[in-house]
């Protein structure tokens, strides 16, 4: 008897998706977790595990094909356990005509302590220090989960049916990956021309033009980059920032903080504390649009953009202005590595309040960023370059950077926009500012 | 001026809800005493109530059963003799035991017994005072620094009839009559009415209920209450529904009941004895209330708050005298979370998981949200249902009727509600109610093993059914 495995719900709203690759022949026996196949969907890319352990004997639906979540996607025999010999059919991990998704990090893999049960449906013995009930014993088992997983809403902590649930809806549903940065050429600050495509191709050209389906993803990210920038009214202001005197902190101390902490100082740091005194000085930077409100939020979670394994990504450092110095460099080099391997979660990449995004490291002198919607405000840091500056009268060089805010300008003025880059343009250029909140 | 008793706590009442909340103050250390103005402690419950009921619902039942079942199970019996006389007397003992009982705790507790009609008075130096008038007309005033009014509730009657206790009766003259009415008129359809109803009906009377509303059993799971009506009108009541009473009265040895029905005709029916079961409301007469300030809703029940005090300070309510379900074990929570309060911790009462029995034959008992609550407050639910004709032990014991109806939400699995009517619904329903205070999932009930051969598989095989996985179905 072969057990069906089924398209898991990977995000609200989303209701269909197209398999990408198969990451497994049939007739490999796989193990309970064990990544079967890729789907992309509107908003992301995911792997689904397999629910049991078994002889995978059916790729139900072929790459390119379309399945609806809840649909049956392969078939696994928990009862057989030998492989069999790769079967004649086409290998379906070619994903040819297919552009490789961008940026998807898919959703956290089963922890590595998870213990393989076997194929037998009776539940494997959950561990003895906690009392669990039977469905929650039987869905961890199902599921490879163990129990200090699980954030328990019962009676005294218990953990209940529904919140291995919620777990499994969460753990499943894709992260929604928002790269809103753009750089375009420092020259021209008039957002990028129009590609000029000629509508069809005479067949004269028809040979030398390859046309390249958009991936879902990429569809998406199209799309709503465009609908930011019809949603909200976006306008850049700049500044530049003197930045010897961070420079001149960092190479002082950067030794002592690398050995005191366990972690590099960076410039980030530095960046993320001065926008914190930005915002709470300038709160409808820190603001969002609901309908015919405007929330403004006292917490402060920074979307920082960082290049990750498929592209660029922008996770998510909660409570920044709770964090220290070395916590928030430790908790960026964290999600910067969970980027790399893609392993970034929805909770990961959600929620926050204001972007960050660094183009410089692209060698970007200026740029207007686009807001990542529902934030109304996103901070552009650059290339840091020596240029000849007047101090005081005189000419001299200095390291300079300069900074672009791009804001809704429905909820913020102006003046707030200009004084926050100002604030945190002082912050930089006097760190001891930020020491003394002034 | 002679100086007056001091204490903690003042319970005033004596019924579950008072005498647990009495007990439970002194094993916290407080000095605690309790007023009655009855003769036995108890309240309603043990002496006119719960449990004269239950003794007279299982004597009768066993006289019908000895009637009409055992001949099935090849025991032959001649002729079925009724002492009425002697079965009242088990009544009476069994609720001079248990109101004994009570007593025996107060003194092993060390709580001071206040024998009289309490009365709240204004105190002074932050304490309230109570005064008690005793039988002889003599009063006793003590100091409380807290006092919990218990004094629960009495039964109600209509517009047009007056409850004499001979001819026409309440549910406390209704467990004390010396003869088997020969055609009881019953009016109301509840709990007390129909549990009342069935003992005289098994012991021999020709019994007509009359009931305004549509259905018999308000508050019962609807579904439940259907069956309720099919299977006792099967066992010889008579319904009639719908209909207003409007006026009983009494002609020599007969009563006649007018009623109104809904085409606005008016009818008569006419039996020696009448039983009028429309209701019980809150009762605080006497306690002063008026004096102290103490506020009543607009149903003369005491208001109180989140941790069941009044308006006043240092006066709080429980039990049938305050809001929600008028049940004794609903009381006995409060009487112990208000205890709790007062010595300093925390009390606290799950409205959702208190379970309500009828004793009829079958028993009916419901906990957690009806089917109808679930629809109208649009949750998503899940009905998981199993009969107990195919269970095994319902069948050897005689006891095919009914069935258990469990609820649970679509999502979460979650147990909603759980409705029984057969043979010991009452304790079955226990299981489910502890589910819910776990917060449990139909799922954990189905995978719990329960014994076979038992009545609780069916609760189980419900429970599977929410899945749609009943092994028996």
């Amino acid at each position: 008897m072969a057990t069906d495995v089924k398209v898991p719900p990977v995000g609200e709203s989303i209701t269909e998706a197209v398999v990408v690759e198969w990451l497994v022949p049939v007739g490999t026996v796989v193990k309970v977790d064990q990544e079967l196949v890729a789907l992309e969907t509107d908003k992301i890319t995911v792997n689904v595990p397999s629910p049991v352990a078994g002889l995978l004997v059916e790729h139900v639906v072929k790459v390119d094909g379309k399945v609806e979540i809840g649909a049956v996607i392969a078939r696994i025999d928990e009862s057989a356990s030998t492989p069999t010999p790769a079967p004649a059919s086409a290998p379906a991990s070619t994903p040819a005509p297919t552009p490789a998704p961008a940026s998807a990090p898919t959703p956290p893999p089963a922890p590595a302590n998870t213990p393989a049960p076997a194929s037998t449906p009776a539940p494997a013995p959950a561990s003895s220090d906690v009392a669990l009930m039977p469905a929650v014993r039987r869905l961890l088992d199902d599921n490879g989960l163990q129990a200090a997983q699980i954030h328990g809403t019962g009676p005294g902590g218990r953990i209940l049916k529904e919140d291995v649930l919620n777990y499994l809806a969460n753990r499943n549903s894709a992260p929604v990956v928002p790269p809103q940065v753009t750089s375009t050429p420092a020259a021209t600050l008039k957002a990028a021309p129009a590609a000029t495509s000629s509508p069809t191709s005479s067949t004269a050209d028809g040979g030398k033009e390859e046309v390249v389906v958009m991936s879902k993803l990429r569809q998406t990210i199209a799309r709503r980059l465009v609908e930011a920038q019809h949603t909200a009214a976006i306008l850049t202001t700049f500044n530049e920032i003197d930045m010897s005197a961070v420079m001149g902190l960092r190479n002082t101390y950067k030794d002592s903080f690398e050995k005191a902490h366990g972690v590099k100082l960076g410039f980030m740091g530095f960046f993320a504390k001065a926008v914190i005194e930005g915002l709470k000085a300038y709160p409808s930077v820190n603001s969002e649009v609901r309908g015919d409100s405007v929330v403004y939020k006292h917490h402060y979670h920074l979307g920082v953009a960082v290049g990750g394994g498929k592209g660029l990504v922008v996770p998510v450092v909660r409570d920044v202005d709770q964090l220290s110095f070395a916590e928030f460099e430790k908790t960026l080099a964290g999600l910067a590595d969970k980027a790399k391997n893609n392993t970034l979660s929805l909770a990961d990449l959600s929620n926050g309040t204001f972007t960050i995004s660094n183009g410089g490291v692209y060698g970007s002198l200026m740029s207007t960023p686009i807001l990542n919607p529902p934030q109304v405000g996103i901070l552009g840091l650059h290339k840091i370059e020596d240029r000849p500056v007047a101090v005081a009268g005189k000419v001299e060089i200095r390291s300079m950077m300069y900074v672009a805010l791009s804001y809704d300008h429905r909820i913020v003025d102006g003046r707030e926009a200009v004084s926050f880059l100002v604030k945190v343009k002082q912050c930089l250029e006097d760190p001891a500012r930020m020491l003394l909140e002034i | 001026m002679g100086s007056m008793q001091r204490f903690d706590v003042v319970v005033i009442g004596s019924g579950p809800g008072g005498y647990v909340c009495a007990i439970r103050c002194a094993q916290l250390g407080l000095k605690t005493a309790c007023v009655e103005k009855d003769k036995t402690l108890g309240g309603t419950c043990l002496n006119v109530g719960c449990i004269p009921s239950k003794a007279l619902l299982e004597s009768s039942e066993r006289y019908a059963a000895t009637r009409h079942t055992l001949a099935e199970h090849g025991i032959n019996v001649g002729e079925v003799g009724l002492d009425l006389a002697k079965m009242q007397e088990r009544r009476v003992k069994i609720v001079a035991q248990l109101t004994g009982g009570v007593a025996l705790l107060f003194q092993k507790n060390k709580i001071t017994r206040l024998s009289g009609l309490g009365r709240i008075a204004k105190g002074a130096d932050g304490y309230h005072q109570v005064v008690v008038t005793h039988d002889d007309g003599s009063e006793e005033t003590v100091e409380a620094a807290a006092v919990v009014i218990a004094t629960g509730s009495v039964p109600t009657s209509l517009r047009g009839i007056t409850i004499d206790n001979e001819r026409v009766v309440d549910s406390t003259g209704a467990l004390e009559l010396s003869q088997v009415p020969k055609h009881l008129v019953l009016i109301g359809a509840g709990v007390i009415g129909l549990e009342l109803g069935s003992v005289w009906s098994r012991l021999g009377a020709k019994v007509t209920v009359l009931e305004y509303l549509d259905r018999i059993l308000p508050g019962v799971d609807g579904e439940v209450a259907s069956e309720a009506h099919r299977i006792l009108a099967k066992q010889g009541l008579e319904f009639i529904l719908g209909a207003r009473v409007e006026a009983a009265e009494v002609k020599g040895e007969e009563v006649v009941v007018r009623w109104r029905s809904k085409d606005d005709q008016t009818h008569e029916v006419t039996g020696d004895r009448v039983l009028v079961c429309v209701g019980r409301r809150p009762f605080s007469d006497g306690l002063g209330l008026d004096a102290v300030g103490v506020a009543l809703d607009n149903r003369g029940r005491v208001q109180i708050d989140g941790e069941f005090q009044t308006n006043v300070a240092g006066i709080f309510a429980i039990g049938d005298v305050t809001r929600g379900a008028m049940l004794a074990h609903k009381a006995e929570d409060e009487g112990m979370a208000v205890a709790e309060i007062l010595a300093g911790g925390h009390g606290h009462v799950n409205y959702d998981a208190i379970a309500s029995i009828v004793y009829t034959h079958p028993e009916v008992a419901g906990v957690g949200k009806t089917e109808e609550e679930l629809v109208q407050a649009g949750v998503p639910f899940v009905k998981g249902r199993f009969k107990y004709g195919p269970n095994g032990r319902a069948l050897a014991l005689g006891e095919g009727d009914g069935f258990v109806k469990m609820l649970a939400h679509k999502e979460t699995d979650r147990v909603l509600g759980c409705h029984i009517i057969g043979a010991q619904a009452g304790d079955l329903i226990a299981e489910v109610a502890l589910a819910i205070e776990f917060g449990a999932s139909s799922e954990d009930i189905a995978r719990s093993c329960h014994a076979h051969p038992t009545l609780s598989e069916i609760v189980r095989e419900a429970a599977l059914d929410c899945a749609r996985r009943a092994i028996h179905k």
